[in-house]
């Protein structure tokens, strides 16, 4: 765990989580606050490298009482931030059931099986079903790509590969179509296909998928199961032992 | 290789901002945005294609997939259902033999539903290619089916088709009020800029749209944000179902609007602003664009404003696509600068970070109607009517189980009683206030007041009767929602199919209390964890309906227990199709 | 307290699933031996009863993939007072339900008719055999489900936690590296 950084002069503002003061800087998020200070809020869009957007809402917090997703929230001093109550988890869970419920989340056939982030957040939660009867939508993989697999069944449309592939890469390979519940992830190609994209395998949009839709070919198994990233300890110790995220972690497989 | 697209594109000067209304074009000139046209518009404006492709997948009114050469939208409003929308869809259907959803087999017609059309005084309402049909009847259905036949270009159908009928059925001051144009300005310029938005203020007046932020003081944010560059946006974009106030502004009050837009622009210092039309109103379009022109000739738009050096604004028109998701402001924003209609992330507020992330006031229509007539006759006149807390009057846009269906502007504070009494309402049920968004009102209710103290309303005021069953209404609400989710937020984007779901089964009467039980679990996640007014919203009147109508859900129910979410024998119909079996051991008995 | 605990009275079934899980329940190893002094099975693949009879507990692998997994599922429903959807088929269609994108009637077709190799195919019709389902469903799209324990296959050591939590009446709490849906 770091020190927070004190305030030159002046000890820093602090909220509280739970009962703990939690110190933060000018611009800081609940989230990001929080996660510098040790304490661990389930997120899934949520990326250090990115400008939080809150779509997964699964950081959902209550402020003073009030929901809000901590990733966007400004850390504000004084404020009564909950993020244990069962209410909160409950919300946490529905929301991690819904996307189990929208897309075809056939673990045991992922190969990102072990080091996926919504499996690791359901199994901090104990999410053991997803409740509502499931969408199965119709998703065609993408193998077009000679190095890269693109299985769109897994997308929980965090948008991360859009972020990366835009403002690292410089490449836009991907974006969003569509509305609603047909929303769905697209290539920049006229055909449709990644391989008539200009993506390579070592953009950073290749390692920011939290779970198992962008996939190096070839590479499915090399990291046995049972040795991957939140086999050893839940998310909730991995995601802070891991701070701040290298930008080129090597993704398992 | 595409058409030449040269043509379209140098009409919007090539500029990406454009691009929702550079889309809208080439649908009318091909009928979809096919993969070739959306490259060519990407390397001509600089875009990344995926881009492009993902704001022509955005709006409900882009096709990026071909459509009939006669596109026929039924508006799928509740009042349209309760006027017999269905059984002329299902006739137009039989005509061309094609399934809703589908293009006939020679292109001809495609069929589908489209959110509320804001015709709801005069549906059941249709659009084809666009333009929006209203009464409709055996007899127009039929007139239609033999034009498309016929491949009459739509240039070509009687006019009368097209009318579109104001129906003003009670007039306040606003309504009542003569208006020439430039009297509001000149009181403004008389006073001056920082007078003019302290007489804003003083009145009171509060936001029409729904939200009810106190304008002046929208105003004054902006004007206090620096930079030179600001702007002045219409929100135009009235897809709230039930909700039809601002066509009636629009189509007859046009000055008075763009007048309110004027004064605001030289309240808070703006050169340029936006009417942000909903695509459902392309009637509306030669009017506003003919009162545009006769403001300019007449100095009242363009430079030196009145002889006022340094006062210039203008005013352009875009044209939505079919997102009611466009109607909350950042949404809207992003929809003008040539953007999937996603909300943004709030604070900042477009006060500072608006159009192009400069500072931006947006108004409802009737809101900068209201200003308008402050600028010209005061604070005190607004404040003469209405409550202390809701000053002046309210554009009521009613429809459903009423005999006198129509726009009614009544002073803020008026009961909920009065309206239905006004409007011939008999046996109430329930007054669903502000669109789906609202509030469900039962009949024990109705003594409750329009005001933002009491039931707020954005300007819906849909009437049941006790012959509807409220759990088709509730459907309809659902089905909207789900249609008009962004897909931003995961609750959302997946409650709302959720509820959809669940409605669909409870309504057909297979829903069981489990249904009835995760109807409220998702009402209330989406209401607590939505990214936007929209999710937030999306279950109220579900979460009403519970408190109000728990009998109308028992009664429907199949079980108290757990039943098949799907149809047992329909699930084996195609393997006893294929197989050739129906023997007893092919089907699943009635009651499992 | 002098009368003997009574045994509950256990029911399992495999129905879409490869009794993976039914491998998994028996790699508790000698731990069986207590399980059996608490229980006594009925109907079950192990004990090769057709028939399931009143039941405390049913356990279900398996999903929905034909009518006949239908029935099952509904008979153990009506006896069992309560019901687990035991590993990942059963909580969400798992592996089978990955043909659910594809229409039956061109599966039908492509295996028994038109597939590489096949000569003088036909569409098994007899009434013996189950029709397929047009769409394969986890088990909570039919029937009410108390408790589900994912996993391909949930590993032996959760699904002894689960049996004695349940037996011992406590409400199964699984920990870290017990909820799996792998």
């Amino acid at each position: 765990m770091s020190e927070p950084t004190p305030a030159p002069g002046g000890t820093p503002p602090t909220f509280s989580l739970d009962g703990h003061d939690v110190p933060f800087e000018a611009g800081q998020t609940v989230l990001s606050a929080a996660l510098a200070a040790g304490h661990y809020i389930p997120h899934l869009c949520y990326h250090p490298e990115f400008a939080p957007h809150g779509s997964c809402r699964v950081c959902t917090v209550k402020v003073d009482g009030h929901p809000a997703a901590s990733c966007t929230a400004a850390a504000r001093a004084g404020t009564e931030v909950d993020s244990r109550s069962e209410e909160v988890l409950e919300m946490r869970r529905r929301l991690v059931q819904f996307l189990f419920t929208e897309g075809n989340h056939f673990c045991p056939s992922c190969e990102q099986s072990g080091s996926c982030m919504l499996q690791a957040v359901g199994y901090a939660l104990g999410v053991t079903n997803a409740h509502f009867s499931p969408l199965f939508p119709n998703r065609p993989v993408d193998a077009s790509h000679p190095d890269v697999l693109l299985d769109f069944n897994r997308c929980i449309l965090c948008e991360l590969c859009i972020r990366a592939s835009a403002e690292v890469d410089g490449k836009h390979v991907f974006d969003l179509s569509g509305r609603g519940i047909d929303k769905h992830l697209i290539v920049n190609a006229e055909s449709g296909r990644l391989a008539d994209t200009a993506l390579a395998v070592e953009d950073k949009a290749m390692s920011v998928c939290p779970v198992g839709v962008i996939l190096r070919k070839r590479r499915g198994f090399r990291v046995p199961i049972g040795e991957r990233r939140y086999d050893a300890a839940p998310i909730s110790v991995v995601a802070l032992q891991k701070r701040p995220r290298p930008s080129t972690a090597p993704r398992e497989g | 290789m595409p058409r030449d697209l040269s043509g379209i594109l140098a009409r919007h000067r090539n500029d990406p901002t454009r691009l929702v209304q550079i889309l809208r074009d080439v649908m009318e000139a091909d009928g979809w945005i096919s993969p070739p046209a959306i490259t060519a518009l990407a390397d001509a404006l600089g875009l990344p294609r995926a881009r492009v492709e993902g704001v022509a997948g955005f709006y409900a009114f882009f096709a990026t997939e071909p459509r009939g050469r006669y596109r026929v939208l039924f508006s799928d409003n509740i009042t349209d259902e309760m006027a017999g929308s269905a059984e002329l869809r299902q006739r137009l259907l039989d005509a061309f033999h094609v399934r809703l959803g589908e293009v006939s087999r020679d292109g001809l017609v495609s069929i589908d539903v489209t959110s509320c059309t804001g015709l709801c005084d005069q549906g059941p309402a249709l659009l084809v290619n666009g333009r929006a049909i209203a009464r409709l009847t055996h007899a127009r259905i039929g007139a239609i089916a033999a034009m498309i036949r016929g491949g009459a270009p739509l240039s070509e159908w009687p006019d009368n088709l097209f009318e579109v009928h104001e129906h003003v059925e009670r007039e306040d001051v606003v309504l009542a009020t003569p208006f020439a144009p430039g009297e509001a300005l000149d009181a403004a310029i008389a006073r001056g800029p920082e007078a003019t938005l302290g007489e804003v203020e003083r009145s009171l007046l509060r936001g029409r749209g729904g939200a009810g932020f106190p304008t002046g003081q929208k105003w004054r944010l902006c004007r206090a944000a620096p930079g030179r560059e600001r702007y002045v946006v219409c929100n135009a974009d009235e897809g709230e179902p039930g909700t039809f106030k601002d066509r009636l502004l629009l189509a007859r009050h046009a000055d008075l609007v763009l007048e309110g837009m004027t004064v605001a622009a030289f309240a808070v210092g703006a050169p340029k602003g936006f009417v942000y039309l909903r695509a459902e109103y392309p009637f509306l379009v030669p009017g506003l664009e003919a009162a545009l022109a006769r403001r300019r000739h007449e100095g009242l738009l363009g430079v030196r404003i009145r002889g006022v050096e340094g006062f210039d604004f203008d005013i352009e028109l875009h044209v939505g696509a079919g997102a009611y998701v466009c109607g909350e402001e950042s949404a809207l924003l992003e929809s003008l600068e040539g953007e999937r209609g996603i909300p943004r992330n709030r604070p900042p507020y477009p006060v500072t970070h608006g159009y192009l992330q400069k500072p931006t006031v947006v108004n409802n229509v009737e809101t900068l109607a209201k200003a308008a007539l402050v600028a010209r006759h005061g604070a005190d006149w607004l404040r003469a009517r209405g409550t202390a807390r809701s000053t002046g009057t309210k554009l009521l846009s009613v429809s459903g189980d009423v005999a006198r269906p129509g726009i009614y502007e009544y002073p803020f504070g008026v009961a909920v009683k009065q309206v239905l009494e006004d409007a011939g309402a008999r046996r109430v049920q329930a007054v669903q206030v502000g669109g789906p968004s609202g509030t469900l009102l039962a009949h024990n209710e109705l003594e409750r007041r329009i005001a933002f103290e009491d039931v707020p309303c954005a300007g819906a005021f849909m009437v049941f009767d006790e012959s509807r069953d409220m759990i088709d209404v509730l459907h309809n609400f659902a089905r909207f929602f789900a249609h008009e989710s962004c897909g931003f937020c995961t609750p959302c984007r997946v409650g709302t199919t959720l509820e959809r779901q669940m409605l669909a089964r409870v309504a057909c009467g297979k829903g069981t209390r489990k249904d009835v039980k995760d109807l409220g679990h998702v009402a209330r996640l989406m209401k607590a964890a939505s990214h936007c007014g929209l999710g937030m919203t999306a279950g109220n009147a579900l979460l009403d309906a519970f408190a109000k109508f728990k009998p109308s859900f028992d009664r429907r129910l199949a079980s108290l227990d757990v039943l098949p979410v799907f149809d047992l024998d329909e699930s084996l119909a195609e393997a006893r199709e294929v197989t050739g079996r129906d023997d007893v051991d092919a089907h699943f008995p009635e009651e499992p | 307290m002098a009368a003997e605990k009574k045994k509950l009275r256990v029911a399992t079934a495999s129905l879409a699933g490869c009794f993976g899980c039914h491998m998994s329940l028996l790699d508790i190893d000698e731990r069986i031996v207590a399980l059996l002094e608490l229980v006594e099975l009925d109907r079950s693949p192990l004990t090769d009863l057709k028939h399931v009879r009143p039941c405390d507990l049913g356990i279900i692998e398996g999903g929905l993939c034909n009518a006949e997994n239908v029935h099952v599922l509904q008979a153990f429903r009506k006896n069992c007072k309560v019901l687990v959807a035991l590993g990942a088929c059963a909580v969400n269609g798992g592996l089978p339900a990955q043909r659910n994108h594809l229409d039956i009637r061109d599966c039908l077709q492509t295996v028994y008719l038109t597939g590489h190799g096949v000569r003088r195919g036909f569409i098994p019709n007899d009434p013996e055999l189950p029709l397929p389902l047009d769409k394969v469903h986890p088990l909570h799209d039919v029937v009410r489900i108390d408790y589900f324990l994912p996993g391909c296959p949930p590993p032996a050591d959760a699904i002894w936690q689960f049996l004695t939590d349940l037996i011992a009446g406590r409400t199964p709490q699984l920990g870290h590296g017990l909820i799996h849906y792998d």
